[in-house]
């Protein structure tokens, strides 16, 4: 292991402001003369609004404005940034999302009206007084009866499907022929349980307006700041770019949540606008349950028939997806195309075919959560392989192998649209075993069964596709965005370096792993690298991180621009040692003539090049700053194994995590201790959503699991301490550092491997359980012992 | 409103606070002191844990005249005289203990608190020590590991 560049367990070096209490997040930001903003928001899910009287609220102290839905009623909705195409040919269904309720409320949460005032507390007490005149109407809150009709989400869409998609359909009739004559068919009915990401900082906006150059800056807690300059710019208030500048500073966790463009930020800055006074909106933990966007939310049937050794024939899955009450910006891609591709897995199923019925509820909108439609593929296929197995008495393991796609079959082509560019499952599963110490399995089960606990072991195997791309073929997709990435190269005067990324960086590390990259290039230290990140103002237009996308593509777009200013400086040195570029080498910040004594330093090169006194100014510009756009060829497919081993108390239905083991194929590792630590985070998510979290709705709309006393976030007496492995690599063949991305594999690995675990206790234990749904609480296992 | 006084990171500070004025907010607001996070409003998290008289409390469980001539430190108050980090601060750089950096603060203060009355816990205990503490990132992993080098650096 390198002790310094690429490989380098480098120390983080934005720990030391965050260690300090001086980071710098977006509450911590306040603008001279600031407003403070309080949402009154809907306590229905669903309702007409007759009236809203203001008048009293407006007369309160502190109060400088108060906004109700009129007011925006000439700006644009919200947009959704994915259009997908039904089975039919049809646009999907695409409701207006105004900014704040305009004659109707769909969820709660929806915000009516809003307050500016001096204080918060002024602007709370002022939204109390607000007489809202509001007639209820029944919610629509169960998928399937939304789809059967009756009450609508959107009167004007005349049904609650959004779209009914169908993938590939051309498959379908092969797909149905060979299960209707399959040797075995196994069929599972599951729930992917509906989840709220809370990261830890509520989100907040600040919105404030420069009268003196009609320039408008939002700061947001975004994970894509220019993503959000451009949705809300160009779609909701119609500010072009060169007037709007949004920050996206310290951002404490995003997992999605924070992609997408919210209400509160358009508001923010056209209120800022309107009453020429900059104006904060943070969000309380309680409104965040209700504002930002939930993720999965899937109700699933999975078919799958094999032949008489166990080989996989076909795959049918139907799936009703959640989108909530509004299309959030890349939810209506997460079902469809971050999902069904994704469902051959790590296996040579020749036919699939994958059926999603997209339904608008009287609900928080949907979207993107960590992993973001491949934890709801592999949870699926996962616990539909293990079924299989029990059924036909054969091991889990066993009948996983049996069907893996082989390391000499890549580049490898699924029925699902991908092509997997490289992978070798049969390691990663090897290393699992190894590491997870399967043979000592029954040894620890008997020291259970002494106990009184029923212990259970369960593998399952994922694959991700990271880095989606590339433009174009998304495009086609449906994506009304690009997903390049971008980076800027400034090579200061005396060698030091600025990188401005696209990339933004909420817990990632980027500004220690980036500088790593460049580090190892040129060969200068790490410290000579300061990332930039997060203010459209000083960054180019980049698309931001999520989709375990920095490295594979903000990396590669570092990488592409380092390889200008090298060669760009290879001229120069050139020039200073009489020679030709061809003939120079750059090697640990040093460039020498091949094959002399002759050589210049980094250093001497970047003074020369900004103190152009010896240069070549008639073929050669000035300065050493360089952008490159990186536009990937395919996705990356990072792929690994999981183990989970549990202890259920058959008394009371407690389940107990013992043991986690994780290999995974990163591709090549940039920084092996961040790397863990992304896996280590989405493992414990994983195993949140498996036993403890649930966004659970009563019949009535009402979020009834809308605090930390009743969302259950794991706990660090919740969870063992981890065993990770990322040793197994097949690095990427399409990107210049053969990286795949690491963020988000943990939450989709983890929970099929703790629901097959608890199921093997279980069945090991002598109960037939043949599923449970997510999250296993104690509740629902007892239930499941007794029948 | 009313004036409060205390002592925060060693300096003898006041202010005007109202009574409903939680301490987190006055360290925040009235302080500048934006280390203390705030990531909850029903005092789970854990984001917000100072030392008040050397013990470890949410500082939105208390109001602010509740603090009144209390001895309080905050994260900002735990580096080194030389500002170097502090051994917890250290122990969870070198471990890799955080990662987007919110909870931060309050694992670190939290971390501290367990090791003044227990300097040897086993993993069970500091898990169990950390129950209110919640953290999205590291999957507690790290933050575990960090507090044990911590006690070892001790």
């Amino acid at each position: 292991m390198s002790d310094k560049g690429i490989g380098a367990s480098s120390k983080r070096r934005e720990d030391v402001r965050f260690l300090s209490g001086n980071g710098k997040y977006t509450d911590d930001i306040n603008v001279r003369g600031q407003k403070y903003v309080y949402f009154l928001r809907s306590d229905l899910a669903h309702g007409k609004i007759n009236g809203i009287d203001t008048g009293e609220a407006a007369s309160m102290p502190g109060v400088t404005g108060i906004f109700t839905g009129e007011d925006f009623a000439e700006v644009g909705g919200l947009p959704c940034g994915w259009q997908v195409t039904d089975r039919f040919g049809e646009a999907m269904k695409e409701p207006a999302h105004p900014v704040l309720a305009q004659g109707k409320v769909r969820h709660v949460g929806d915000p009516i009206a809003a307050v500016v005032a001096d204080s918060l507390e002024q602007a709370r007490d002022a939204a109390e007084a607000i007489n809202v005149d509001m007639e209820e109407l029944p919610a629509v809150i169960d998928m399937k009866s939304a789809v059967a009709g009756g009450t609508l989400v959107h009167d004007e869409l005349e049904t609650n499907l959004c779209y009914d998609w169908g993938f590939v359909e051309e498959n379908k009739e092969a797909v149905d022929e060979a299960i209707k004559n399959a040797h075995h068919v196994t069929t599972l009915e599951l729930v992917n349980n509906r989840l709220i990401p809370n990261a830890m900082e509520p989100r907040v906006a600040i919105g404030d307006y420069d009268a003196s150059n009609d320039e408008s800056t939002l700061y947001t807690t975004s994970q894509n700041p220019h993503v959000i300059r451009l949705l809300m710019g160009a779609f909701v208030l119609q500010i072009p770019e060169h007037k709007l500048r949004v920050v996206a500073p310290d951002v404490g966790g995003g997992f999605g949540s924070k992609i997408f463009h919210y209400a509160e930020e358009a508001f923010c800055t056209l209120a800022a606008r309107k009453l020429r006074v900059p104006v904060k909106w943070t969000a309380s933990r309680s409104e965040a349950f209700i504002s930002d966007a939930h993720g999965r939310d899937h109700v699933t049937k999975i078919e799958l028939a094999l032949d008489g050794n166990g080989m996989f024939q076909a795959i049918r899955t139907d799936t009703y997806a959640n989108m909530g009450a509004y299309l959030s910006t890349f939810s209506t891609s997460v079902p469809t195309w971050l999902h069904g591709t994704l469902m051959a897995g790590n296996y040579k199923t020749p036919l699939i075919y994958v059926n999603v019925k997209a339904v608008f509820t009287n609900t928080v909108p949907v979207d993107a959560y960590r992993g973001a439609g491949r934890p709801e593929a592999t949870f699926q296929l996962e616990r539909v392989i293990d079924k299989a197995a029990r059924e036909l008495g054969m091991d889990p393991i066993e009948i996983r192998r049996k069907n893996f796609i082989q390391k000499d079959e890549f580049p490898y082509a699924t029925p699902v649209a991908l092509e997997y560019d490289t992978g070798d499952y049969v390691a990663t599963m090897d290393k699992l075993q190894e590491i997870a110490d399967l043979d000592g399995f029954e040894a620890r089960a008997s020291e259970s069964r002494k106990k009184g606990l029923l212990r259970g072991l369960g593998i399952n195997c994922y694959i991700e596709a990271c880095g989606i791309a590339p433009s174009n073929l998304v495009g086609m997709l449906g994506a009304r965005a690009g997903l390049y990435e971008s980076a800027t190269v400034r090579v200061n005067a005396t060698g030091s370096i600025t990188v401005m990324t696209g990339c933004h960086s909420h817990g990632q590390g980027h500004e220690t792993t980036f500088p790593q990259v460049i580090a190892d290039m040129i060969g200068i230290s790490e410290d000579q690298v300061h990332i930039q990140h997060g203010d459209t103002s000083n960054t180019p237009m980049g698309m931001g991180t999520y989709g375990s996308r920095s490295i594979a593509v903000g990396g590669a777009a570092m990488v592409r621009a380092t390889e200008k200013i090298i060669a760009k400086a290879k001229k120069i040195a050139a020039h200073l040692m009489e020679a030709s570029a061809e003939d120079i080498e750059l090697k640990d910040g040093s460039f020498s003539v091949v094959g002399t004594d002759k050589s210049v330093g980094w250093g001497d090169v970047c003074l020369t090049a900004y103190v152009p006194h010896n240069y070549p100014l008639d073929q050669l510009e000035p300065g050493l700053e360089e952008t490159a756009f990186y536009d990937p060829a395919n996705f990356t497919f990072p792929a690994g194994a999981y183990a989970c081993e549990v202890e259920v108390d058959p008394e009371t239905g407690k389940v107990d995590i013992c043991s986690f083991a994780a290999t995974d194929d990163f591709g090549n590792v940039i920084n092996p201790m961040v790397v863990d630590g992304q896996v280590h985070g989405g493992i414990a998510q994983g195993v949140g959503q498996a036993l403890r979290e649930h966004a659970v709705y009563n019949e009535d709309g009402q979020l009834v699991s809308g605090t930390y006393m009743d969302y259950s976030m794991p706990r660090a007496d919740d969870l063992p301490s981890f065993v990770v492995d990322h040793s197994c690599q097949t690095p990427c063949t399409h990107n210049p550092l053969g990286v795949k991305g690491c963020g988000e594999a943990g939450a989709i690995g983890s929970p099929p491997a703790v629901v097959n675990a608890v199921l093997d206790a279980l069945n090991k234990g002598g109960y037939n359980v043949s599923h449970i749904d997510m999250p296993l609480s104690p509740s629902r296992v007892w239930s499941a012992i007794n029948g | 409103m009313a004036t409060v006084t205390m002592t925060v990171n060693g300096k003898s500070v006041s202010g005007e606070v109202e009574g409903r004025t939680l301490l987190s907010d006055f360290v925040r607001n009235n302080l500048n002191l934006t280390g203390t996070h705030i990531g909850c409003d029903t005092s789970q998290c854990g984001a917000c844990v100072v030392h008040v008289n050397g013990k470890a409390v949410k500082s939105c469980t208390m109001f602010a005249l509740e603090a009144e001539g209390s001895s309080v430190t905050t994260i900002e108050g735990m580096a080194n005289p030389d500002g170097s980090l502090g051994t917890v601060q250290q122990a969870f750089q070198d471990n890799h203990g955080l990662q987007c950096g919110f909870c931060t603060p309050g694992m670190v203060m939290s971390a501290a608190a367990l090791l003044e009355e227990n300097p040897n816990p086993t993993e069970t205990e500091i898990r169990e020590y950390l129950e209110g503490n919640i953290c999205r990132c590291t999957g507690y992993h790290n933050i575990v590991k960090s507090i044990q080098a911590a006690a070892a650096a001790a």
